[in-house]
Protein backbone atom coordinates (compact mmCIF):
# COMPACT_ATOMS: atom_id res chain seq x y z
CA UNK A 1 0.00 0.00 0.00
CA UNK A 2 1.36 3.39 -0.67
CA UNK A 3 2.24 5.79 2.36
CA UNK A 4 -0.04 9.21 2.28
CA UNK A 5 0.90 11.68 3.70
CA UNK A 6 -0.50 13.34 7.22
CA UNK A 7 -0.30 16.32 9.82
CA UNK A 8 -0.22 15.33 13.38
CA UNK A 9 -2.18 18.17 15.92
CA UNK A 10 -2.97 18.16 19.32
CA UNK A 11 -7.31 17.90 20.16
CA UNK A 12 -6.67 19.30 23.86
CA UNK A 13 -3.94 18.20 26.33
CA UNK A 14 -4.82 14.70 26.29
CA UNK A 15 -5.55 13.90 22.86
CA UNK A 16 -4.01 13.97 19.18
CA UNK A 17 -5.34 13.82 15.67
CA UNK A 18 -3.19 11.84 12.62
CA UNK A 19 -5.26 13.44 9.46
CA UNK A 20 -4.38 11.68 6.56
CA UNK A 21 -6.60 14.61 4.22
CA UNK A 22 -10.25 16.05 4.65
CA UNK A 23 -11.69 13.85 1.96
CA UNK A 24 -14.05 10.86 2.02
CA UNK A 25 -11.84 8.25 -0.17
CA UNK A 26 -11.61 4.33 0.04
CA UNK A 27 -8.18 4.42 -0.17
CA UNK A 28 -7.72 7.42 2.68
CA UNK A 29 -9.75 5.24 4.74
CA UNK A 30 -7.74 2.04 4.95
CA UNK A 31 -4.72 3.94 5.86
CA UNK A 32 -7.01 4.79 8.64
CA UNK A 33 -8.31 1.44 9.27
CA UNK A 34 -4.64 0.43 8.81
CA UNK A 35 -3.55 2.32 11.94
CA UNK A 36 -6.18 1.61 13.90
CA UNK A 37 -5.68 -2.02 13.67
CA UNK A 38 -1.91 -1.84 14.23
CA UNK A 39 -2.40 0.66 17.01
CA UNK A 40 -5.33 -1.67 18.92
CA UNK A 41 -3.27 -4.80 18.14
CA UNK A 42 0.28 -3.35 19.33
CA UNK A 43 -1.57 -1.80 22.52
CA UNK A 44 0.93 1.33 22.86
CA UNK A 45 1.02 2.37 26.47
CA UNK A 46 -0.76 5.13 27.47
CA UNK A 47 -3.43 5.12 25.19
CA UNK A 48 -7.25 4.77 26.76
CA UNK A 49 -9.09 5.29 23.34
CA UNK A 50 -8.61 5.17 19.52
CA UNK A 51 -11.24 6.79 17.56
CA UNK A 52 -10.64 6.01 13.72
CA UNK A 53 -12.59 8.39 11.24
CA UNK A 54 -13.27 8.98 7.50
CA UNK A 55 -9.69 10.51 7.02
CA UNK A 56 -7.97 10.81 10.57
CA UNK A 57 -7.58 8.14 13.41
CA UNK A 58 -7.55 10.26 16.55
CA UNK A 59 -5.93 8.94 20.16
CA UNK A 60 -6.92 9.76 23.87
CA UNK A 61 -4.19 9.42 25.85
CA UNK A 62 -3.10 9.38 29.58
CA UNK A 63 -1.17 12.53 29.65
CA UNK A 64 -0.13 12.48 33.62
CA UNK A 65 1.40 8.99 33.16
CA UNK A 66 3.35 9.67 30.13
CA UNK A 67 4.76 12.96 32.00
CA UNK A 68 5.35 10.61 34.77
CA UNK A 69 7.56 8.37 33.21
CA UNK A 70 8.78 10.94 30.86
CA UNK A 71 9.46 14.07 32.89
CA UNK A 72 11.28 15.61 30.40
CA UNK A 73 9.30 15.65 26.97
CA UNK A 74 6.04 16.63 26.52
CA UNK A 75 3.54 13.89 26.66
CA UNK A 76 2.29 15.13 22.96
CA UNK A 77 5.80 15.11 21.51
CA UNK A 78 5.97 11.39 23.13
CA UNK A 79 2.92 10.24 21.97
CA UNK A 80 3.34 11.58 18.74
CA UNK A 81 6.18 9.67 18.29
CA UNK A 82 5.26 6.09 19.54
CA UNK A 83 2.12 6.54 16.51
CA UNK A 84 4.51 7.90 13.67
CA UNK A 85 6.96 4.59 14.74
CA UNK A 86 3.62 2.30 14.49
CA UNK A 87 2.99 3.99 11.42
CA UNK A 88 6.20 2.95 9.68
CA UNK A 89 4.98 -0.66 10.40
CA UNK A 90 1.55 -0.14 10.02
CA UNK A 91 1.22 -1.00 6.30
CA UNK A 92 1.91 -4.94 6.77
CA UNK A 93 -1.72 -5.67 8.36
CA UNK A 94 -4.68 -7.14 5.96
CA UNK A 95 -7.42 -5.70 6.23
CA UNK A 96 -10.12 -8.42 7.85
CA UNK A 97 -13.13 -7.26 6.02
CA UNK A 98 -16.58 -8.54 7.19
CA UNK A 99 -19.54 -8.26 4.44
CA UNK A 100 -23.01 -7.83 6.53
CA UNK A 101 -26.84 -7.62 4.48
CA UNK A 102 -29.32 -5.99 6.12
CA UNK A 103 -32.65 -5.77 5.28
CA UNK A 104 -34.39 -2.52 4.56
CA UNK A 105 -38.26 -1.78 4.02
CA UNK A 106 -38.52 0.72 2.08
CA UNK A 107 -42.11 1.98 2.41
CA UNK A 108 -43.32 5.01 2.33
CA UNK A 109 -44.34 4.93 6.29
CA UNK A 110 -40.89 4.03 7.07
CA UNK A 111 -38.67 6.34 4.66
CA UNK A 112 -41.12 8.98 5.00
CA UNK A 113 -38.44 11.07 2.29
CA UNK A 114 -38.71 8.86 -0.61
CA UNK A 115 -40.97 11.07 -2.32
CA UNK A 116 -38.29 13.88 -1.99
CA UNK A 117 -35.51 11.98 -3.03
CA UNK A 118 -37.39 10.62 -6.03
CA UNK A 119 -38.59 14.18 -7.10
CA UNK A 120 -34.72 15.11 -6.59
CA UNK A 121 -33.25 12.29 -8.77
CA UNK A 122 -36.02 12.77 -11.10
CA UNK A 123 -36.56 9.09 -10.58
CA UNK A 124 -39.54 6.72 -9.78
CA UNK A 125 -39.09 5.20 -6.00
CA UNK A 126 -38.45 1.95 -6.98
CA UNK A 127 -35.60 3.17 -9.12
CA UNK A 128 -34.36 4.85 -5.91
CA UNK A 129 -34.30 2.09 -4.04
CA UNK A 130 -32.71 0.00 -7.06
CA UNK A 131 -29.87 2.46 -6.64
CA UNK A 132 -29.79 1.98 -3.05
CA UNK A 133 -29.27 -1.53 -2.80
CA UNK A 134 -27.22 -2.21 -5.57
CA UNK A 135 -24.16 -0.55 -4.07
CA UNK A 136 -21.80 -2.02 -1.48
CA UNK A 137 -21.21 0.44 1.18
CA UNK A 138 -18.05 0.49 3.14
CA UNK A 139 -18.70 1.52 7.05
CA UNK A 140 -15.85 4.36 6.99
CA UNK A 141 -16.60 5.24 10.89
CA UNK A 142 -18.79 5.25 13.70
CA UNK A 143 -19.71 8.43 15.66
CA UNK A 144 -22.57 10.82 16.29
CA UNK A 145 -24.66 7.65 18.69
CA UNK A 146 -23.51 4.43 19.81
CA UNK A 147 -23.05 2.12 16.87
CA UNK A 148 -24.44 4.62 14.10
CA UNK A 149 -22.39 3.92 10.80
CA UNK A 150 -21.54 6.68 8.11
CA UNK A 151 -21.43 4.46 4.97
CA UNK A 152 -20.46 5.41 1.70
CA UNK A 153 -20.51 6.28 -1.24
CA UNK A 154 -24.16 6.61 -2.38
CA UNK A 155 -25.07 6.55 -6.22
CA UNK A 156 -24.47 10.24 -7.16
CA UNK A 157 -28.20 10.64 -8.60
CA UNK A 158 -29.67 10.13 -5.02
CA UNK A 159 -27.00 12.16 -2.53
CA UNK A 160 -29.45 14.80 -1.64
CA UNK A 161 -28.07 17.11 1.05
CA UNK A 162 -28.79 16.87 5.01
CA UNK A 163 -32.74 18.11 5.31
CA UNK A 164 -32.53 22.16 6.45
CA UNK A 165 -34.20 21.56 9.20
CA UNK A 166 -33.66 18.54 11.11
CA UNK A 167 -36.48 16.14 12.53
CA UNK A 168 -36.96 16.10 16.83
CA UNK A 169 -37.38 12.13 16.86
CA UNK A 170 -35.94 9.69 13.99
CA UNK A 171 -37.18 6.25 14.97
CA UNK A 172 -34.49 3.50 15.71
CA UNK A 173 -33.48 1.67 12.61
CA UNK A 174 -33.98 4.62 10.01
CA UNK A 175 -31.90 4.12 7.12
CA UNK A 176 -31.23 7.91 5.79
CA UNK A 177 -28.71 9.91 3.26
CA UNK A 178 -26.54 12.64 3.85
CA UNK A 179 -25.16 13.70 0.64
CA UNK A 180 -22.72 11.06 -0.36
CA UNK A 181 -23.14 9.00 2.66
CA UNK A 182 -25.90 6.69 4.30
CA UNK A 183 -26.35 5.83 7.34
CA UNK A 184 -28.61 4.17 9.88
CA UNK A 185 -30.08 5.14 13.57
CA UNK A 186 -29.28 2.81 15.99
CA UNK A 187 -31.51 4.69 18.72
CA UNK A 188 -33.89 7.37 18.42
CA UNK A 189 -32.83 10.45 18.22
CA UNK A 190 -32.64 13.57 16.66
CA UNK A 191 -31.96 13.40 13.40
CA UNK A 192 -31.37 15.55 9.82
CA UNK A 193 -30.67 12.95 7.26
CA UNK A 194 -33.24 12.03 4.37
CA UNK A 195 -34.96 8.95 5.21
CA UNK A 196 -35.63 5.67 2.99
CA UNK A 197 -36.56 3.03 5.18
CA UNK A 198 -36.03 1.32 7.70
CA UNK A 199 -34.58 -1.99 9.03
CA UNK A 200 -35.95 -4.75 11.06
CA UNK A 201 -32.65 -4.91 12.82
CA UNK A 202 -31.33 -3.69 15.98
CA UNK A 203 -27.97 -1.89 15.36
CA UNK A 204 -27.86 -1.13 18.81
CA UNK A 205 -28.33 -3.86 21.28
CA UNK A 206 -26.81 -2.73 24.98
CA UNK A 207 -28.16 -6.42 26.19
CA UNK A 208 -25.44 -8.19 24.27
CA UNK A 209 -21.43 -8.21 25.00
CA UNK A 210 -20.92 -6.08 21.55
CA UNK A 211 -23.98 -4.14 21.35
CA UNK A 212 -23.04 -2.65 18.01
CA UNK A 213 -23.65 -4.96 14.73
CA UNK A 214 -21.76 -2.83 12.56
CA UNK A 215 -18.19 -1.96 13.32
CA UNK A 216 -15.47 0.44 11.13
CA UNK A 217 -14.18 -1.60 8.56
CA UNK A 218 -17.44 -3.65 7.40
CA UNK A 219 -19.12 -3.38 4.38
CA UNK A 220 -22.41 -3.35 4.08
CA UNK A 221 -25.32 -3.98 1.47
CA UNK A 222 -29.38 -3.26 1.99
CA UNK A 223 -31.58 -5.52 0.84
CA UNK A 224 -34.86 -4.71 0.33
CA UNK A 225 -38.04 -6.54 1.99
CA UNK A 226 -41.72 -5.79 2.23
CA UNK A 227 -43.76 -4.19 4.69
CA UNK A 228 -44.72 -8.10 6.09
CA UNK A 229 -41.14 -9.22 6.06
CA UNK A 230 -40.12 -5.78 8.44
CA UNK A 231 -43.06 -6.87 10.78
CA UNK A 232 -42.42 -10.22 11.20
CA UNK A 233 -38.43 -9.98 11.97
CA UNK A 234 -39.37 -7.51 14.42
CA UNK A 235 -41.30 -9.64 15.90
CA UNK A 236 -38.66 -12.01 15.84
CA UNK A 237 -36.93 -9.94 17.59
CA UNK A 238 -38.77 -8.65 20.47
CA UNK B 1 -26.81 -1.64 53.28
CA UNK B 2 -28.13 0.62 50.96
CA UNK B 3 -29.20 4.40 50.80
CA UNK B 4 -32.87 5.66 49.33
CA UNK B 5 -33.35 8.25 47.17
CA UNK B 6 -36.60 9.67 48.89
CA UNK B 7 -36.55 12.62 46.07
CA UNK B 8 -34.59 12.57 43.14
CA UNK B 9 -33.71 16.36 42.59
CA UNK B 10 -33.37 17.58 38.67
CA UNK B 11 -30.73 15.06 37.73
CA UNK B 12 -29.10 12.34 39.67
CA UNK B 13 -26.97 9.79 38.05
CA UNK B 14 -24.31 7.51 39.02
CA UNK B 15 -20.68 8.66 37.21
CA UNK B 16 -17.22 7.22 37.24
CA UNK B 17 -14.46 8.17 35.60
CA UNK B 18 -15.98 7.39 32.39
CA UNK B 19 -16.29 4.78 30.06
CA UNK B 20 -12.83 4.13 27.84
CA UNK B 21 -11.90 2.65 24.95
CA UNK B 22 -15.11 2.09 23.08
CA UNK B 23 -15.22 5.76 20.95
CA UNK B 24 -14.60 3.82 17.67
CA UNK B 25 -17.61 2.35 18.37
CA UNK B 26 -20.20 5.34 18.72
CA UNK B 27 -19.91 5.03 22.49
CA UNK B 28 -19.01 7.88 24.20
CA UNK B 29 -16.89 8.04 27.32
CA UNK B 30 -19.43 10.43 29.34
CA UNK B 31 -18.37 10.12 33.33
CA UNK B 32 -18.46 12.49 35.83
CA UNK B 33 -18.56 16.24 34.71
CA UNK B 34 -15.97 17.26 37.85
CA UNK B 35 -13.45 14.61 37.17
CA UNK B 36 -11.35 16.39 40.19
CA UNK B 37 -14.47 16.35 42.33
CA UNK B 38 -15.46 12.97 41.65
CA UNK B 39 -11.11 12.15 42.30
CA UNK B 40 -11.67 14.64 45.54
CA UNK B 41 -14.40 12.63 47.20
CA UNK B 42 -12.95 9.16 46.74
CA UNK B 43 -9.57 10.57 47.86
CA UNK B 44 -10.70 11.63 51.32
CA UNK B 45 -12.82 8.27 51.56
CA UNK B 46 -9.43 6.39 50.44
CA UNK B 47 -11.33 4.56 47.81
CA UNK B 48 -9.92 4.29 44.85
CA UNK B 49 -10.29 7.96 43.18
CA UNK B 50 -12.52 6.51 40.02
CA UNK B 51 -14.90 4.85 41.86
CA UNK B 52 -18.58 5.35 41.29
CA UNK B 53 -20.41 8.27 42.91
CA UNK B 54 -23.70 10.45 43.01
CA UNK B 55 -23.71 13.20 40.63
CA UNK B 56 -26.39 15.77 41.13
CA UNK B 57 -27.78 19.28 39.87
CA UNK B 58 -29.69 21.52 42.42
CA UNK B 59 -32.89 21.02 43.03
CA UNK B 60 -30.31 18.46 44.48
CA UNK B 61 -31.65 14.63 45.56
CA UNK B 62 -32.97 13.78 49.25
CA UNK B 63 -31.16 10.68 49.93
CA UNK B 64 -31.80 8.32 53.16
CA UNK B 65 -29.04 6.41 54.25
CA UNK B 66 -30.52 3.10 55.74
CA UNK B 67 -26.67 1.91 57.55
CA UNK B 68 -24.24 3.83 58.31
CA UNK B 69 -21.73 4.95 56.07
CA UNK B 70 -18.77 7.34 55.25
CA UNK B 71 -19.46 9.94 52.85
CA UNK B 72 -17.80 12.96 50.90
CA UNK B 73 -19.40 15.37 49.35
CA UNK B 74 -17.51 17.44 46.46
CA UNK B 75 -17.53 19.46 44.21
CA UNK B 76 -20.26 22.35 44.42
CA UNK B 77 -21.69 23.43 47.77
CA UNK B 78 -25.44 22.93 48.17
CA UNK B 79 -25.34 23.36 51.59
CA UNK B 80 -25.67 19.54 52.96
CA UNK B 81 -27.30 18.79 56.34
CA UNK B 82 -28.37 15.61 58.02
CA UNK B 83 -30.78 16.00 60.77
CA UNK B 84 -29.90 20.00 61.41
CA UNK B 85 -26.25 19.42 61.46
CA UNK B 86 -24.34 21.46 58.61
CA UNK B 87 -22.27 19.55 56.55
CA UNK B 88 -19.34 20.56 54.56
CA UNK B 89 -17.94 19.61 51.25
CA UNK B 90 -14.74 18.13 50.71
CA UNK B 91 -14.37 16.55 54.70
CA UNK B 92 -15.11 12.87 55.67
CA UNK B 93 -18.68 12.29 57.39
CA UNK B 94 -19.34 9.95 59.59
CA UNK B 95 -23.81 9.39 58.99
CA UNK B 96 -25.45 6.88 61.30
CA UNK B 97 -28.02 4.84 60.27
CA UNK B 98 -31.45 5.78 59.00
CA UNK B 99 -30.64 9.52 58.30
CA UNK B 100 -31.72 11.60 55.55
CA UNK B 101 -29.17 13.95 53.48
CA UNK B 102 -30.64 16.93 52.32
CA UNK B 103 -29.36 20.02 50.37
CA UNK B 104 -30.84 23.22 51.53
CA UNK B 105 -29.31 26.04 49.03
CA UNK B 106 -27.09 26.70 46.03
CA UNK B 107 -24.15 28.37 47.45
CA UNK B 108 -21.78 27.67 45.08
CA UNK B 109 -20.81 25.48 42.45
CA UNK B 110 -23.15 23.44 39.93
CA UNK B 111 -22.33 20.05 40.44
CA UNK B 112 -22.11 17.98 43.39
CA UNK B 113 -20.84 14.92 43.91
CA UNK B 114 -21.76 12.49 46.97
CA UNK B 115 -19.09 9.27 47.31
CA UNK B 116 -19.52 6.94 50.00
CA UNK B 117 -16.73 4.69 51.63
CA UNK B 118 -16.20 1.28 50.29
CA UNK B 119 -18.60 2.29 47.05
CA UNK B 120 -22.18 1.43 45.35
CA UNK B 121 -23.05 -2.13 44.35
CA UNK B 122 -23.80 -1.83 41.00
CA UNK B 123 -23.59 -3.83 37.04
CA UNK B 124 -20.97 -2.48 35.36
CA UNK B 125 -21.64 -1.62 31.58
CA UNK B 126 -18.37 -1.76 29.39
CA UNK B 127 -16.14 -1.54 31.76
CA UNK B 128 -17.84 1.93 33.78
CA UNK B 129 -20.43 2.27 35.97
CA UNK B 130 -20.97 5.77 34.35
CA UNK B 131 -24.92 6.24 33.63
CA UNK B 132 -24.97 6.65 29.82
CA UNK B 133 -28.87 8.19 29.32
CA UNK B 134 -28.78 8.11 25.55
CA UNK B 135 -28.19 4.44 25.07
CA UNK B 136 -29.97 3.59 28.70
CA UNK B 137 -27.53 1.92 30.06
CA UNK B 138 -24.70 1.52 33.14
CA UNK B 139 -25.31 3.27 36.57
CA UNK B 140 -28.82 2.87 38.09
CA UNK B 141 -30.55 0.87 35.73
CA UNK B 142 -29.37 3.28 32.73
CA UNK B 143 -31.56 6.14 33.74
CA UNK B 144 -31.58 8.87 36.20
CA UNK B 145 -32.24 8.38 39.64
CA UNK B 146 -36.16 8.73 40.88
CA UNK B 147 -37.79 8.52 44.48
CA UNK B 148 -38.08 4.99 46.32
CA UNK B 149 -34.73 3.79 43.92
CA UNK B 150 -32.48 1.48 46.50
CA UNK B 151 -28.90 1.56 45.81
CA UNK B 152 -27.12 -1.10 47.53
CA UNK B 153 -23.74 -0.12 49.40
CA UNK B 154 -20.79 -2.35 49.30
CA UNK B 155 -19.38 -1.96 52.68
CA UNK B 156 -21.38 -1.20 56.27
CA UNK B 157 -19.52 1.64 58.54
CA UNK B 158 -19.69 0.33 62.32
CA UNK B 159 -22.40 1.39 64.31
CA UNK B 160 -21.36 4.48 66.60
CA UNK B 161 -21.49 3.82 70.17
CA UNK B 162 -20.75 7.46 70.99
CA UNK B 163 -23.48 9.25 69.50
CA UNK B 164 -26.54 8.90 67.10
CA UNK B 165 -25.83 12.48 65.12
CA UNK B 166 -23.05 12.27 62.27
CA UNK B 167 -19.94 13.63 62.89
CA UNK B 168 -17.45 15.63 60.52
CA UNK B 169 -13.78 14.37 60.46
CA UNK B 170 -11.33 16.26 61.12
CA UNK B 171 -9.62 15.80 57.42
CA UNK B 172 -10.05 17.79 54.87
CA UNK B 173 -9.19 18.83 50.88
CA UNK B 174 -8.41 22.33 49.38
CA UNK B 175 -9.01 22.24 45.86
CA UNK B 176 -9.57 26.15 45.96
CA UNK B 177 -6.73 26.60 43.94
CA UNK B 178 -8.36 24.38 41.07
CA UNK B 179 -11.38 26.10 40.60
CA UNK B 180 -10.63 29.96 41.12
CA UNK B 181 -8.91 31.33 37.33
CA UNK B 182 -10.28 34.59 35.95
CA UNK B 183 -10.25 32.71 32.41
CA UNK B 184 -10.74 29.72 30.56
CA UNK B 185 -7.47 28.76 29.48
CA UNK B 186 -7.38 26.86 25.88
CA UNK B 187 -5.08 25.29 23.16
CA UNK B 188 -5.77 26.83 19.78
CA UNK B 189 -7.24 24.24 17.67
CA UNK B 190 -6.70 23.08 14.40
CA UNK B 191 -9.27 25.65 12.53
CA UNK B 192 -8.22 28.75 15.04
CA UNK B 193 -6.31 29.80 12.37
CA UNK B 194 -9.23 30.04 10.00
CA UNK B 195 -10.86 32.74 11.91
CA UNK B 196 -10.84 36.66 10.88
CA UNK B 197 -8.53 38.72 12.55
CA UNK B 198 -11.11 39.89 14.43
CA UNK B 199 -12.94 36.64 15.32
CA UNK B 200 -9.42 35.62 16.89
CA UNK B 201 -9.13 38.97 18.90
CA UNK B 202 -13.10 38.94 20.13
CA UNK B 203 -12.41 35.10 21.17
CA UNK B 204 -9.31 36.30 23.43
CA UNK B 205 -11.34 39.36 24.63
CA UNK B 206 -14.79 39.43 24.47
CA UNK B 207 -16.79 37.76 27.43
CA UNK B 208 -18.86 34.45 26.28
CA UNK B 209 -22.11 33.56 28.18
CA UNK B 210 -23.44 29.69 28.92
CA UNK B 211 -27.32 30.02 27.54
CA UNK B 212 -29.77 27.75 29.01
CA UNK B 213 -29.62 25.40 26.22
CA UNK B 214 -26.87 23.81 27.92
CA UNK B 215 -26.45 20.20 29.55
CA UNK B 216 -24.12 17.33 29.76
CA UNK B 217 -23.18 17.31 26.54
CA UNK B 218 -22.14 20.74 25.94
CA UNK B 219 -22.29 24.38 26.87
CA UNK B 220 -23.97 26.80 24.16
CA UNK B 221 -21.88 30.18 24.37
CA UNK B 222 -23.46 33.64 24.01
CA UNK B 223 -21.39 36.44 22.02
CA UNK B 224 -20.22 38.16 19.57
CA UNK B 225 -20.46 36.08 16.35
CA UNK B 226 -17.25 34.83 15.22
CA UNK B 227 -16.44 34.31 11.09
CA UNK B 228 -14.09 32.54 9.58
CA UNK B 229 -11.90 33.82 6.58
CA UNK B 230 -13.68 31.57 4.11
CA UNK B 231 -16.76 28.31 4.41
CA UNK B 232 -14.66 25.29 5.69
CA UNK B 233 -16.10 22.23 4.80
CA UNK B 234 -15.09 19.63 6.93
CA UNK B 235 -15.37 15.95 7.17
CA UNK B 236 -16.22 14.25 10.69
CA UNK B 237 -13.42 13.55 13.00
CA UNK B 238 -13.12 12.97 16.51
CA UNK B 239 -13.84 15.44 19.60
CA UNK B 240 -12.63 15.40 23.14
CA UNK B 241 -14.46 17.47 26.03
CA UNK B 242 -13.28 20.50 26.31
CA UNK B 243 -13.32 20.77 22.45
CA UNK B 244 -15.05 24.26 21.37
CA UNK B 245 -16.20 24.12 18.00
CA UNK B 246 -18.11 27.11 16.23
CA UNK B 247 -21.21 26.69 14.84
CA UNK B 248 -22.67 27.65 10.99
CA UNK B 249 -24.02 30.75 13.29
CA UNK B 250 -20.90 32.20 14.41
CA UNK B 251 -21.67 30.89 18.31
CA UNK B 252 -19.43 28.70 19.82
CA UNK B 253 -20.16 24.93 21.86
CA UNK B 254 -17.81 23.70 24.26
CA UNK B 255 -18.23 19.86 24.38
CA UNK B 256 -18.72 18.31 27.65
CA UNK B 257 -18.84 14.80 29.53
CA UNK B 258 -21.89 13.51 27.31
CA UNK B 259 -20.25 14.94 24.03
CA UNK B 260 -20.72 12.83 20.74
CA UNK B 261 -17.84 10.94 19.65
CA UNK B 262 -17.10 12.36 16.57
CA UNK B 263 -17.75 15.87 14.82
CA UNK B 264 -17.49 18.41 12.01
CA UNK B 265 -17.53 22.22 13.34
CA UNK B 266 -14.22 24.27 12.57
CA UNK B 267 -12.56 23.62 16.22
CA UNK B 268 -11.58 26.47 17.82
CA UNK B 269 -9.48 25.44 20.18
CA UNK B 270 -9.45 22.99 23.27
CA UNK B 271 -10.27 23.83 27.01
CA UNK B 272 -7.07 22.61 29.20
CA UNK B 273 -7.64 19.58 31.05
CA UNK B 274 -7.01 21.38 34.33
CA UNK B 275 -9.47 24.01 33.65
CA UNK B 276 -12.53 21.50 33.02
CA UNK B 277 -13.26 20.81 36.74
CA UNK B 278 -13.70 24.55 36.78
CA UNK B 279 -16.03 24.93 33.39
CA UNK B 280 -18.12 21.92 34.56
CA UNK B 281 -18.73 23.82 38.21
CA UNK B 282 -20.50 27.31 36.24
CA UNK B 283 -24.18 27.85 35.95
CA UNK B 284 -26.08 29.10 32.96
CA UNK B 285 -25.30 32.75 32.33
CA UNK B 286 -22.58 33.00 33.80
CA UNK B 287 -19.31 34.66 31.45
CA UNK B 288 -16.38 32.97 30.19
CA UNK B 289 -13.18 34.18 29.25
CA UNK B 290 -10.81 32.51 27.25
CA UNK B 291 -6.95 33.01 27.05
CA UNK B 292 -4.39 30.67 24.77
CA UNK B 293 -1.57 28.74 26.52
CA UNK B 294 0.49 26.10 25.08
CA UNK B 295 0.92 22.53 25.43
CA UNK B 296 3.66 22.32 27.93
CA UNK B 297 1.72 24.78 30.51
CA UNK B 298 -1.26 22.50 30.41
CA UNK B 299 -0.01 19.21 30.59
CA UNK B 300 2.18 20.78 33.63
CA UNK B 301 -0.96 22.01 35.47
CA UNK B 302 -2.86 18.51 34.87
CA UNK B 303 0.13 17.23 36.45
CA UNK B 304 0.22 19.13 39.46
CA UNK B 305 -3.28 18.68 39.76
CA UNK B 306 -2.32 14.63 40.02
CA UNK B 307 0.50 15.59 42.39
CA UNK B 308 -2.29 17.53 44.65
CA UNK B 309 -4.64 14.31 44.88
CA UNK B 310 -1.63 11.90 45.13
CA UNK B 311 -0.41 14.08 48.31
CA UNK B 312 -4.46 14.44 49.53
CA UNK B 313 -4.22 10.85 49.43
CA UNK B 314 -1.21 10.16 51.68
CA UNK B 315 -2.39 13.04 54.39
CA UNK B 316 -5.59 11.24 54.69
CA UNK B 317 -4.04 7.93 54.82
CA UNK B 318 -1.52 9.42 57.88
CA UNK B 319 -5.43 10.92 59.17
CA UNK B 320 -7.13 7.84 58.78
CA UNK B 321 -4.42 5.79 60.99
CA UNK B 322 -4.50 8.58 63.97
CA UNK B 323 -8.53 8.14 63.77
CA UNK B 324 -8.40 4.70 64.13
CA UNK B 325 -5.75 5.00 67.35
CA UNK B 326 -7.93 6.81 69.19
Amino acid sequence: MQKLNYSIYPIGDSALTIEFGNTIREETNDAVMQLFHQLKKNQVAYIIDIIPAYSSISVIYNTVAIKKSNPNILAFDWMQQQIVKEMELSHVNELNRRQITIPVCYDITLGPDLNEVADYATLSIEEVIALHTAKLYKVYMIGFLPGFPYMATVDEKIQLPRKSQPRTKVPAGSVGIAGAQTGIYPLASPGGWQLIGQTPLKIFDVTLEMPCLLQPGDEVRFESISLEAFHQINKQQQ
Amino acid sequence: MSITILKPGLLTTIQDNGRWGFQHLGINPGGAMDILALQTANTLLLNNKEEAVIEFYFPAPIIQFNHAAFIALSGADFDASINGTKLPINQPIYVPENSTLQFNNKINGQVGYLAIQGGLELIEWMNSYSTHLKAAAGGFEGRALKAGDEIQLAVQAPKSSSSKDCSILPWKADTHAFYNHASCWFIPGNEFHLLTDEGKQLFTEAGFSITSQSDRMGYQLNGPSLQLIEPKVMISSAVARGTIQLLPNGQCIILMADHQTTGGYPRIGHIIGAHLAALAQKSIGQVLHFKPTDMATAENLLLMQAQHLHQLKNACNLQLDVYHRH
